[in-house]
């Protein structure tokens, strides 16, 4: 839609939300995310993380401030976006198939192009062989890769991922952040990545936003110049070592005592 | 299968040990035949009386039946209701529970007076006593929906039409089950029970509990137990029914689906 190359791709200024009477969860928040930059944003229990992609998806709204997602609010840009949650909420009675499908079939896409994309998908996050199981039958890993396939379904431009990798092994996690990077730079979406992994934040990230506490405030920001692409390599090397340990201990800070 | 085998083969044994006992104490004690018959007498009642026992059965399956299917559309129509806002929720939930507290005893007689004696004011009983569990178990499945799930369909603009079907209603459908086991049983006690007081229009053709009511009258104690086994046999059957269609819409992906199997 709006191909308009010098507007940033998410823009948040001034943005503070709470609840009722209590204390604000996010407290004047100014962040731009460039197009197909990768964010994680990173930082303790109750820095309102969640919160920051909750309201770029327009599931939530500002008590101020204003956000843009590709020029629009974010209620108009949702077709743009995709949101990845934290189990892999998928529905129990549909299988993998169709479950890859539902974000295509709600925004009634016809039939046929959605199994055209259905099997695309399959092969790209190599789900092929459980096409036609229910979820009850794949491991954490499996499931969260179904959840990214169903998300990618609909060819977003944006994508706002809320932990996704949390509950998973560390083995599985690291296969799926390299196959998350390689999705990436294939189909070059901006991606929103919200972790509490450092090395997780620092392998994937272009930059990565370190949140506090009490209330949620962007308390430092890092560039990530590590090479690309991210090989497995990149994680044993000496600068990615230095640049987490750094992170680590940013994050640290912001714990209050 | 092999331990299938022995499950069933372990419930005989049982069986054949609780008609044992049941024939020592008749021995032992000299228990007249009219206060408790042999397990004999009841098998050649069966046998003797084997119409109309099937006829008395017949009936009450056809009113529970009723019952029970008239309380499952009824009862998914009004959770589908309950679902829409917490305000309807909160106006109406209350009347529920009337639904469920009030004792059917007490205004069984009053619906026969109404209706006049017959199947449809007995089946009309096994409706109102089998509604509350349908009504409370699959509102509950509609409206706990994982919120993410919701989220996950706002993100794709769904319409609440879209939420409603594809999202709220299968969630619905293991509750809905729970709710039908309940109501299965309760269906074919409303029945009797309705029949208890309400008979038949025509004499002599009325359901198990009516035929129950004339067998102790006639202290016709063997028939009076074979009623009571049919009306075992009936619940029994009902509830069967009920947990096949559970397994055979649950088994491929809902966890429970696989518990119905008995160990």
């Amino acid at each position: 839609m709006s191909a308009n190359g010098d507007v940033p791709e998410i823009e948040i200024v001034g943005v503070t939300k709470r609840y009722g009477e209590a204390r604000a969860v996010l407290d004047s928040i100014d962040v731009v995310i460039e197009k197909q930059e990768f964010v994680s944003i990173i930082g303790p229990s109750g820095c309102g993380k969640s919160t920051v992609l909750k309201l770029i998806a327009g599931l939530s709204s500002p008590s101020s401030g204003t956000i843009r997602v590709d020029g629009m609010t974010p209620l108009n840009a949702r077709e743009t976006v995709s949101f990845v949650f934290q189990d892999a909420t998928l529905l129990p009675w549909r299988t993998v198939k169709e479950n890859i499908g539902l974000g295509m079939e709600l925004e009634r896409a016809p039939k046929d192009r959605r199994e055209k994309e259905i099997a695309m998908l399959l092969e790209l996050v190599g789900l092929k062989p459980v096409s036609d199981s229910y979820p009850r039958e794949l491991s954490g890993g499996m499931k969260m890769r179904v959840s990214i396939a169903r998300a990618l379904a609909t060819h977003p431009r944006v994508m706002l991922l809320d932990e996704p990798f949390a509950a998973l092994d560390e083995m599985t996690r690291d296969r799926l952040n390299e196959e998350i990077l390689r999705l990436r730079t294939e189909q070059k979406w901006t991606a929103v990545f919200v972790t509490h992994s450092v090395p997780e934040a620092v392998f994937l990230s272009d930059r990565i936003l370190v949140l506090a506490p009490n209330p949620g405030r962007v308390h430092a920001e890092f560039r990530v110049d590590l090479p690309m692409p991210r090989t497995p390599a990149v994680r044993r090397s000496k600068e990615f070592d230095t640049l987490a340990s750094h992170v680590a201990h940013t994050l640290r800070e912001t714990i209050p005592q | 299968m092999k331990r299938r085998a022995i499950t069933v083969l372990n419930a005989l044994i049982v069986f054949a040990a609780f008609l044992f006992l049941w024939q020592i104490i008749l021995w032992i004690f000299h228990v007249p035949r009219f206060m408790l018959p042999s397990p004999y007498a009841v098998a050649l009642a069966v046998l003797a009386r084997f119409p109309s026992l099937m006829n008395a059965l017949a009936i009450t399956a056809e009113e529970s039946a009723g019952g029970l299917i008239a309380s499952i559309v009824v009862g998914v129509f009004v959770a589908l209701v309950f679902a829409q806002s917490r305000w309807v929720r909160k106006m109406l939930y209350p009347y529920t529970l009337l639904l469920q507290t009030v004792p059917i005893i007490a205004i069984a007689p009053l619906i026969l007076m109404w209706m006049g004696a017959g199947m449809p004011a007995v089946t009309l009983i096994a409706f109102i006593i089998s509604l509350a569990p349908i009504i409370a178990n699959t509102t509950q499945g509609l409206i706990s929906v994982d919120e993410n799930l919701v989220h996950l369909f706002l993100m794709h603009n769904a319409s609440s039409r879209q939420i409603l079907f594809k999202l709220r209603l299968p969630n619905a459908i293991p509750n809905l089950f729970v709710g039908m086991r309940i109501a299965s049983g309760i269906a074919v006690i409303g029945a009797i029970t309705g029949e208890l007081f309400a008979g038949s229009g025509r004499v002599g053709e009325g359901g198990l509990g009516y035929s129950i009511l004339y067998a102790s009258s006639q202290l016709q104690t063997e028939y009076l137990f074979a009623l009571v086994l049919a009306a075992t046999v009936l619940g029994f059957a009902f509830l069967f029914l009920i947990m096949f269609l559970e397994w055979y819409f649950l088994h491929k992906w809902h966890e429970s689906a696989r518990a119905v199997e008995i160990e």
